[in-house]
């Protein structure tokens, strides 16, 4: 019997030549990393309670500000200050203000085949790549970050098979929130989504990793697509030689498939207050909004940048709307500006804020107040998560977005030039 | 463990998300404590006040879904919850909340017939919820997990284990 991709990486991380589903596992881990949501915490558990004194590998073990960043209150100001001190004294990477987490482990770190452990739920980003990514709460990290190693059971996987062609104004985020949209949050819970088929194949590893990224928004453990010479390319071009490149085999297990044909996919909306609950652009009816975002790990980097500023492009906002542009990365911010996006969304009336989690995290920048409606890119539109506890969020593509920003009201993309 | 115990019972629903078992705003608060106050804010904000040491949350499935946010198990500890009783899990909050000393029961038929208010007891050893004259089976958690849970979840565990 064949093992699919997921159960090769976790086999090979186990020292094992088989793994099968519902087996438990102590796997050792390539990289582990944690961000300012949480990492005080881990320091707290490490120093004071474990009393550890050392990481398991300096150069695996990676912090990252970017939850709140630059800090808006002097509470943060410490989380980040105890952040920069422990990495200081344990030698390990550090980044702050650099970008999303996810988008720096991807653009610096991670390699296909890896098994990547971060203190953060959308770790599952990397299977963008091939790699193994699953999230996990402060203890678990600050015992990885010491020893090295997790126990983790192998999961099932779903596989989603996607055939077919994007229409004009329809992206990766949509065909994203439609499969939780008919899966539903719980959809994959414990499981890994393998996402491929031969539109899989043709896609870029920006459209991968969003894919992967919301795999968590359904339940999933991780979501992954196999590498192949798009993800080989991607991380050669950034000085990464050694990986390995597993992929399922003909005979692998799979619990069940799930078929998608992108030349049926519209533009998708995840209506509040669930992920889940999403309906086609055309569906929604007239909602009026107060603020747009364009950013996060899902949703931040350069093709989903191009595509709103092709809608935005000598175009005024809604001069009652507020549009928040936040580039995912250092690098995504810096391609931008040399394609001239920076400047279409300057004069289109957008906010550009630094890189980082902004209005997805709903704590430091962008924060929405009561009976406000945010339509977003982020991962969420939980009830309270963008600000007030009676506040709306919508999820939708960048692109959507853009178009809703410049009418006041949730807006069909194809109705613009794209 | 507490073999055997009974609670008074708080309903939620479905999805229960980690943004509404503690909002972003008040993750920066400096101890659990500050933090246990605003349990549940967004969509019930009296509740937090109204939790007695020992009460049990019935709710759907999915609870815990979201943030990989730690703290959302741990004022649910903090508050003293003997343990909570839903239809099915998010996946890193399971592991939270055993890590922290929290004590999960999955059944899917409990929650359709009890009431806000209800007593149930719950009895470890025979894996049963009781309400009433009715009875609810639930999976049985291993020894060592429910070790963890007594000894205030995997830290305190270790420590002991290890005699520091």
């Amino acid at each position: 019997m064949g093992m699919t991709m997921g159960e090769k990486i976790l086999a090979r991380a186990s020292g094992k030549d088989l793994v099968k589903p519902g087996e438990i596992i102590t796997a050792k881990v390539d990289l582990c990393m944690s961000n300012d949501g949480t990492t005080h915490l881990n320091i707290d558990i490490f120093e004071n309670q474990l009393k550890a004194e050392k990481v398991f590998d300096p150069k695996k073990v990676i912090f990252i500000v970017d939850h709140n960043v630059p800090s808006e209150s002097a509470k943060t100001a410490q989380v980040h200050k105890k952040m920069r001190i422990f990495a200081q004294k344990h030698d390990i990477p550090f980044y702050e203000g650099t970008g999303v987490c996810h988008q720096i482990m991807i653009e610096d770190f991670v390699v296909p085949g890896q098994l990547v452990i971060a203190a953060d739920s959308h770790t599952c980003s990397y299977g963008g790549l091939g790699a193994f990514g699953t999230g996990v709460g402060c203890t678990d990290f600050t015992s990885v970050m010491h020893t090295g190693e997790i126990w983790l059971m192998v999961p099932e996987t779903l596989k989603f098979e996607i055939e077919g062609s994007f229409k004009a104004g329809v992206y990766a985020r949509d065909l994203i929130l439609k499969i939780i949209g008919d899966i539903g949050a719980n959809g994959a819970n414990y499981r890994i989504m393998e996402f491929g088929g031969p539109a899989v194949k043709r896609f870029t590893v920006d459209d991968r990793v969003v894919l992967c990224n919301m795999a968590v928004e359904a339940g999933a453990k991780t979501g992954l697509v196999e590498p192949d010479q798009t993800a080989i390319d991607y991380v050669e071009a950034r000085g990464r030689h050694d990986m390995n490149l597993f992929t399922s085999d003909e005979d692998a297990v799979y619990e069940k498939t799930y078929q998608y044909n992108l030349d049926e996919l519209e533009p998708m909306i995840a209506i509040p207050h669930c992920v889940d609950d999403v309906v086609g652009v055309t569906q929604i009816g007239e909602v009026k909004i107060d603020q747009g975002f364009i950013g996060s790990c899902n949703n931040g980097r350069i093709e989903e940048l191009r595509a709103a500023a092709q809608i935005l492009q000598g175009k005024k906002i809604d001069p009652y709307v507020k549009l928040l542009i936040s580039p995912a990365s250092k690098a995504v911010f810096l391609e931008a500006l040399a394609e001239g996006l920076i400047d279409i969304f300057v004069e289109s009336g957008a906010m550009v804020l630094n890189p980082n989690c902004s209005v997805c995290w709903g704590s430091c920048q962008g924060v929405i107040g009561e009976g406000e409606t945010l339509i977003s890119t982020g991962t969420r539109n939980f009830k309270g998560r963008a600000g007030h506890p009676n506040s709306s969020v919508y999820l939708a593509s960048a692109a959507t977005v853009a178009a809703s920003a410049l009418t006041g009201k949730i807006t069909d993309p194809r109705g613009f030039a794209v | 463990m507490k073999e055997a115990f009974k609670g008074r019972v708080w309903k939620l629903g479905d999805d229960i998300d980690t943004d509404i078992i503690i909002p972003t705003q008040f993750l920066a608060l400096k101890t659990v404590e500050d933090m246990k106050k605003y349990a549940f804010n967004p969509l019930r904000p009296e509740l937090a006040a109204q939790i007695q040491p020992g009460d049990i949350i019935v709710a759907g499935k999915n609870f815990g879904c979201g943030s990989s946010r730690e703290q959302a198990p741990e004022i649910l500890a903090a508050l003293k919850i003997s343990c909570i009783i839903a239809k099915s899990y998010a996946r890193i909050f399971y592991r939270n909340a055993f890590n922290n000393g929290l004590l999960l029961l999955e059944n899917n038929e409990l929650y359709d017939y009890c009431s806000e208010g209800d007593h149930v007891s719950v009895q470890l050893e025979s894996s049963q919820v009781l309400l009433g004259e009715k009875s609810f089976e639930v999976a049985s958690i291993p020894t060592d997990l429910l070790q963890m849970v007594e000894a205030g979840g995997l830290v305190p565990f270790m420590r002991k284990r290890n005699g520091k």
